[in-house]
């Protein structure tokens, strides 16, 4: 059965910025038992005081029309966009990686972080910091890179996401 | 922030926030509240206390006051309205609200919190009841500022009754109420991004006309969705169904919906219900689902539920749509509205009834019907409850009557003998199983139907739950009839011990019960007990006769079970017709054992 196929969603969500929001969108993964791989949160419209969440999960196809509807359903939650099926769309991340190593090692980290745009934003006799962006692919290889040369510490700031082309699908003036 | 443009508007109608919130009850036309106050809320209370048209409730237990909330919503279609303080007031509405949530019933409930300064710093009676809430209503708000009170009272409103209906909680801290902000009229307030679809697509539902009138072995599965609709959906369900010539069976919440007279009403499906109904829903080639949810009581196991059918679900939620059981038709909106367009449809394209497929299926459903699954014999002197529930229905059918229930083996027989003839005559809890629900869901529907026979068909065990509102009853001289089916036991506990757990009764047995009669007269009502057969109608006509609040201790048959039963886990092929049958049928499987 195709239904039973798990899949990974990006989705995009428009919401009021109010107190409780997030924590009824978080709140109904964890009170369902569907998982969250990465969720961002920030202000978009100061105006209109409006929030843009963007949640990536995975599941059948079942549950995750059952996430979208299920979300639509908070009061405010003003639009539910799933990228992953609604058009191509990008998906983008940044992280912060912090490694630990000495003489030969420490030229390899800065040759791989050369080959993925990752700049050194800080740096000490023993450790870099390294600031990457892009694709959450690029962003695990680039670790996973990092991680065999020596001690790391990561952060990810978690998907952003937007679809091609010149439509405004979110926020889009009425 | 949030909606500048609407922090411009002018109103030049200043006042408290107490104020406002009553002026706001005013306009939503509330004429009843029911509540219990605390320090949190003392200055709603002293506005309550000025003003005329509004009737305040006091109830004995803040569950109590949510219960009695539905029961008036139920039973009038209106949003009930609860009060309560802060803290403990608000706890104890957990779980009225969680039964508001699964039952899709409109609820507004205001809460005192403490003062905004005070919130966090663990205060005195200070919960976090947003936080709490959240998960037990349809939406919740703290009010921080006045200004957005009269906004945030009306959407409240419109949430709690628009779309699929549902509890709504306002936490009101206590210096809001007392602070000046401006009122603002349902027509001004801000907008609100909560839009639920009322009609889909009518090709969608011509379609689902088009599937109807081809199918050979139909069937029509209703559920609460048509009550929340309102009464109209009932009398156009009961056009449709006359139109089509097609079965109708209905949900624990669905019930009335259709009149039970009917001779096209199979009665209730799923783990209870009847066996034409349940083989019925798995013989069936085309299920129209109206406002139902296939809920796990009524599907059994889902992977051999209505294996053959082609299922169209008319819901008002899209996200009870493909939730337990995947529809090929799905279509999103109002049951009334969807009804009237494919009334419309089939008549326009010149269906006709009464095919011979038709006729075919129909004689099929007649042989099941044959089982007469819902028979049984009352010989000997003790009560049977299956009888005690048919002479209650045949003494009252005639009269205005509201049914309530406990939960346990006394409602579903309360489902299964006493034949509903209209909607919103009907409330029980289906989703949450409230033990402790019937007694004050009565004083919701009495209070909004004070000329009316109420009666709670309860359990001992159950009753005692929620019995404080014994002294309710008694204040505000409601005379509410408690028919308490007596069996010592908390029998729906028993029964599932006697099938699934070797008949090892584990504190399912009630050692000491009180005296109901004494216990109505302390509390100013009447009682009386039925020991056998012959002082049952006796007692019923007291019960009927009697001005007061009346408990009617029926003692019933202790050991008897109910059935028709599917066993948790079984698909509705596969059902328990009686006790006798116990031995024969499949045991609960494991898989079953783990399921409630
Ligand atoms: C608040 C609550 N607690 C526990 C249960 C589990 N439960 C379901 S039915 C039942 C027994 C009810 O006994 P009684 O009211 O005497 O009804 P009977 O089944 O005997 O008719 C229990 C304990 C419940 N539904 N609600
Ligand atoms: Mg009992």
């Amino acid at each position: 059965m195709s239904e039973s196929l798990e899949q990974r969603h990006t989705i995009a969500l428009l919401v009021d910025n109010e107190p409780g929001v997030l924590a009824r969108v978080i709140g109904l993964f964890a009170g369902r038992g569907y998982n969250i791989e990465s969720l961002t949160v920030s202000e978009v419209d100061t105006v209109k005081g409006y929030s843009r969440i963007t949640i990536v999960t995975s599941g059948t196809e079942m549950v995750i029309q059952q996430i979208k509807a299920l979300l639509s359903r908070i009061v405010p939650v003003h639009e539910v966009h799933d990228l992953s099926i609604e058009g191509p769309h990008l998906e983008r991340e940044l992280a912060l990686i912090k490694i630990n190593n000495t003489g030969e090692q420490r030229i390899e980290a800065m040759r791989i972080a050369d080959m993925f745009r990752a700049r050194a934003i800080d740096s000490t006799l023993t450790s870099f910091v390294f600031e990457v962006t892009g694709s959450p692919r690029k962003v695990d290889a680039f670790i996973n890179l990092m991680s065999a040369i020596g001690n790391t510490e990561v952060c990810r700031g978690g998907v952003v996401a937007i679809a091609r082309g010149s439509k405004i699908e979110l926020g889009a003036p009425s | 922030m949030k909606f500048a443009k609407y922090q411009n508007r002018k109103s030049n109608n200043c006042m408290s926030g107490a104020a406002i919130i009553v002026k706001a009850l005013q306009e939503q036309g509330v004429e009843v509240i029911f509540g219990y106050p605390g320090g949190a809320v003392l200055p709603l209370y002293d506005e309550l206390f000025k003003t005329n048209n509004l009737r305040h409730i006091l109830v004995r237990h803040e569950q109590a006051a949510v219960h009695a909330a539905e029961g008036y919503a139920r039973s009038t279609g209106k949003p009930g309205v609860v009060l309560v303080t802060s803290g403990p007031g608000a706890t104890n509405t957990v779980t009225g609200l969680t039964d508001a949530l699964m039952d899709s019933i409109p609820i507004v409930c205001l809460t005192g919190q403490v003062p905004t300064h005070l919130i966090g710093t663990d205060a005195f009676q200070e919960a976090d009841t947003t936080g709490i809430t959240r998960a037990c209503t349809k939406h919740n708000y703290l009010v921080k500022k006045a200004e957005d009170l009269a906004d945030v009272m009306h959407e409240a409103f419109y949430v709690a009754a628009s779309g699929r209906p549902g509890p709504v909680v306002i936490d009101l801290p206590k210096d809001i109420l007392f602070s000046e902000g401006p009122y603002h009229k349902v027509e001004e307030v801000r907008p609100c991004a909560y839009k639920p679809q009322v009609l889909d697509d009518e090709k969608k539902i011509e379609t689902a006309v088009d599937l109807m009138a081809k199918g050979k072995r139909p069937i029509i599965y209703g559920g609460g969705g048509l009550i929340n609709s309102g009464p109209r959906a009932s009398e156009l369900l009961l056009e449709l169904a006359e139109l089509t010539g097609y079965p109708v069976t209905l949900t624990l919440m669905g019930l009335g919906a259709l009149p039970a007279s009917n001779s096209q009403f199979l009665g209730m499906l799923g783990m209870h219900g009847t066996y034409e109904a349940n083989l019925a829903m798995n013989q069936c080639d085309v299920m129209l689902n109206i406002g139902a949810r296939f809920d796990d009581r009524v599907t059994g196991r889902l992977s051999d539920f209505s294996p053959r059918s082609t299922k169209i679900h008319v819901d008002i939620d899209p996200s009870s749509i493909n939730k337990n059981v995947k529809v090929d038709l799905p279509i999103i909106g109002d049951a009334s509205m969807t009804i009237e367009k494919m009334i419309k449809i089939w008549k326009h394209k010149g269906y006709q009834k009464n095919d011979p497929q038709i006729k075919e299926w129909w004689s099929d459903i007649e042989g099941w019907r044959e089982e007469k699954c819902l028979e049984f014999k009352q010989e000997g002197k003790i009560i049977k409850p299956q009888y005690a529930i048919r002479r209650l229905f045949e003494k009252t059918a005639n009269k205005d009557t509201f049914i309530t229930t406990e939960v346990g083996q006394h409602q579903m027989w309360a489902a299964q003998y006493y034949g509903f003839e209209q909607p919103n005559r009907w409330m029980t809890s289906g989703g949450l199983g409230t033990m402790g629900y019937g007694l004050p869901a009565a004083m919701g529907v009495q209070i909004a139907h004070p000329e009316s026979l109420v009666i709670d068909i309860a359990g001992e065990a159950s009753i005692l739950m929620n019995i404080q509102e014994l002294s309710t009853m008694a204040q505000y001289k409601m005379p509410i009839k408690a028919f308490i089916v007596n069996n010592q036991w908390m029998g729906m506990v028993r029964q599932w011990q006697e099938l699934n757990h070797g008949s090892r009764y584990s504190q399912s047995y009630t050692e000491s019960l009180p005296d109901f009669v004494k216990l109505a007269d302390s509390f100013g009502g009447d009682g009386m007990v039925a020991e056998t057969v012959d002082e049952l109608d006796g007692v019923i006509d007291a019960m009927l006769n009697s001005e007061k609040f009346f408990l009617a201790d029926i003692r019933v048959a202790k050991e008897e079970n109910c059935f028709p039963m599917i066993p948790s886990g079984a698909a509705h092929n596969e059902m328990i017709l009686n006790s006798g049958d116990s031995g024969v049928t499949p045991k609960t499987t494991t898989a079953g054992m783990a399921l409630v």
